[in-house]
């Protein structure tokens, strides 16, 4: 087995990234990455990927600053029963605030770990395959593909649209 | 921004990183200013610190005064940030995409600025960490059947999750200013800031679900952080304090007041940067609309509480209210009337709306009527409640007044330094709401 290969070809027009990100994917090649100055809806459709787990983070952070909230507010409460006016020294509705703000803290404190782990962190695209131009005008899409098969993915790069082409060797 | 522009995906990257270009001399001479009235502010603080807070002019029975107006006022004036960021993001406002990270820098430097007065309103500022749960020997904790104590967690969440919220929605367009620049210290301070961000399909996807968790969860924060501070006086047995308005009062005040800010500060910034393309006549429209829409909210509001007070039959809650308009501070009242619902009114005109001259008068009235609506409030009510032996007139002190001009400067200094560090216009979602380069387009 040869090592893997990346090929780049960086385009102008958004269509025709549509239209090499098709053709590539009749052609049997799944392990695409599309690179953009602003999200394409269109590419999220045809690049199938699995739903963000950042749900699961939110979910879990929102879940554990409530549960939070319920403990600190009603153990120290009952750290120290003294009882004012009878009334009950775990109150319930003033710690629903407490309750409340931590949910949110906590929740958006998880979903920036969920950006950072799933965004950031796994699966980043090899340093080699950037182009400046990605953040200001112009599209990349990227293909994984083993060596022997480079010359029919520059084909399909080029036959698109493709302005430039370029090869390089990516780990993995 | 209208479908005709003439505006390319590269001219917005160029326009908006021109906008941080070495500061001209104009920009020195505003932030020299702002300093001069920060170090201002800060000898007032020293003072009272070594003398005490017999300075801060709080005589029986008025002992909350211009440092709890001070600091409702920029809280409130921070709720329109989070309002045009999240609350617009959700409903897909368009009129959002230009404004809203100038909005988003606002509440966050405005809650810097808010944060610092319960701090200077204590008597021993150096034990305020008091206020916060931490463990000590003899497991004393904090009360939290207090507002104040809801308070600290509403406005500390506020903080982070603004200032996260302002950070992450920056990281498409760091990444573009970090490919932009060419010195090396700006370069190292960018990337570290743009997470290493690509712009891959991953990326895109990942930062979009958080982004939109993100406007979630900053949603129903807005709405509740300015309930709470309303309830830090709506839970207190004061006759003009005690009432259940006060939350969808103060929150509807402070998005008025937000954005009455916003467009203060967009206008001037506007013409400076020559951003004419970017911050349309539309999107000045749909802030006036709502800046409209509130004023009648706390318009609705001033009459009900006269109404309250009469319904109630409270002899004590209706002199508050005679007092009020009648008392010795009945041109503060006036003002605040005037400013906040008066003064908006020719906004019902779309000619005004789209006067920006004229638009940028009103939003300054605006600021002074909600800044005379938390001392009215606060002030009035205090100094008459329930014992005529206890009536008591309260007077701001020149070191009250030392302060507060210091945090207006404190504030604008932060500004400054946003506008020539951070991009001030989102790239990337000004490229969103432009149409998509196509072949057939040439």
């Amino acid at each position: 087995m040869s090592l893997n290969q990346g090929v780049l070809g960086i385009y102008s027009y958004a269509d025709s990234v549509l239209d090499a990100v098709r053709k590539l994917k009749t052609n049997g090649y799944e392990n695409l990455r599309v690179f953009s100055p602003v999200p394409l809806h269109e590419i999220e459709e045809e690049i199938d990927l699995p739903p963000s787990p950042i749900r699961f983070f939110t979910l879990f952070g929102g879940l554990f600053g409530a549960a939070s909230g319920f403990a600190i507010t009603v153990l120290t409460s009952s750290a120290w029963p003294i009882s004012v006016s009878a009334k009950p020294i775990v109150s319930i509705p003033p710690f629903m605030i407490i309750v409340f703000e931590l949910t949110i803290l906590f929740g958006a404190i998880f979903t920036l770990a969920g950006l950072l782990v799933n965004g950031f962190l796994r699966n980043r695209a090899p340093v080699s395959m950037y182009d400046k131009r990605f953040s200001d005008d112009k599209y990349g899409v990227m293909v994984v593909c083993p060596t022997e098969n480079i010359s029919s993915v520059q084909d399909i790069l080029n036959s698109t649209g493709a302005e430039e082409v370029k090869v390089d060797s990516i780990d993995g | 921004m209208s479908q005709d522009t003439n505006l390319t995906y590269s001219r917005v990257t160029t326009d908006i990183v021109r906008m941080l270009d070495k500061p001209t001399v104009k920009w020195w001479t505003l932030f020299m200013i702002s300093l001069s009235f920060v170090g201002i502010g800060l000898i007032c603080f020293i003072y009272q610190v070594y003398v005490g807070l017999g300075v801060a002019g709080y005589r029986h029975p008025v002992f909350w005064g211009t440092y709890i107006t001070n600091f409702v006022f920029w809280v409130g004036i921070a709720h329109s940030g989070t309002l045009i960021s999240a609350i617009l993001y959700l409903f897909r406002a368009r009129f959002r995409m230009s404004i809203y990270r100038i909005a988003e820098a606002m509440t966050v430097f405005a809650v810097l600025t808010a944060g610092l007065f319960p701090i200077m309103h204590l008597g021993r500022p150096w034990n305020f960490y008091w206020l916060f749960p931490y463990p000590n020997q003899r497991e004393l904790w904090i009360n939290f059947k207090s507002p104040l104590i809801w308070d600290v967690f509403a406005v500390s969440t506020y903080l982070t999750v603004s200032s996260l919220f302002f950070l992450i929605g920056m990281i498409p367009d760091i990444a573009a200013i970090r490919d932009r620049v060419t010195d090396k210290p700006r370069k190292l301070m960018y990337s570290i800031l743009s997470f290493g961000w690509k712009g891959s399909n991953w990326e895109w996807l990942h930062y979009g679900r958080a982004y939109l968790y993100f406007a979630a969860l900053a949603t129903p924060l807005v709405l509740s952080v300015h309930s709470v501070v309303s309830w830090d006086f709506a839970m207190g047995n004061v006759p003009g304090w005690h009432t259940t308005i006060f939350a969808p009062y103060f929150v509807a005040g402070a998005i008025f007041s937000g954005l009455g800010l916003v467009i203060s500060l967009t206008i001037p910034i506007r013409k400076i940067f020559h951003l004419e393309e970017y911050i349309t006549l539309d999107n000045y429209d749909g802030m006036a609309k709502l800046i409209m829409f509130t004023s009648g909210i706390v318009g609705y509001a001033y009459g009900v509480e006269f109404f309250m007070a009469w319904y109630s039959s409270s002899p004590f809650e209706w002199q508050q209210f005679m007092y009020r308009v009648t008392g010795e501070y009945a041109l503060f009242y006036w003002i605040m009337v005037i400013c906040n619902v008066v003064i908006p009114i020719p906004l019902w005109f779309s000619k005004v709306r789209r006067n920006l001259k004229l638009l940028f008068i009103i939003s300054l009235f605006i600021n002074i009527g909600m800044w005379f609506e938390r001392f009215n409030i606060i002030v009035i009510s205090l100094s008459r409640d329930f014992d005529p032996a206890a009536f008591g007139i309260y007077k701001i002190s020149w070191v009250e007044a030392g302060i507060t001009v210091g945090s207006f400067a404190w504030f604008f200094m932060f500004f400054l330094i946003f506008l020539k560090t951070l991009p001030a216009v989102s790239i990337s979602e000004i490229k969103e709401i432009l149409p998509v380069p196509r072949r057939g387009d040439k």
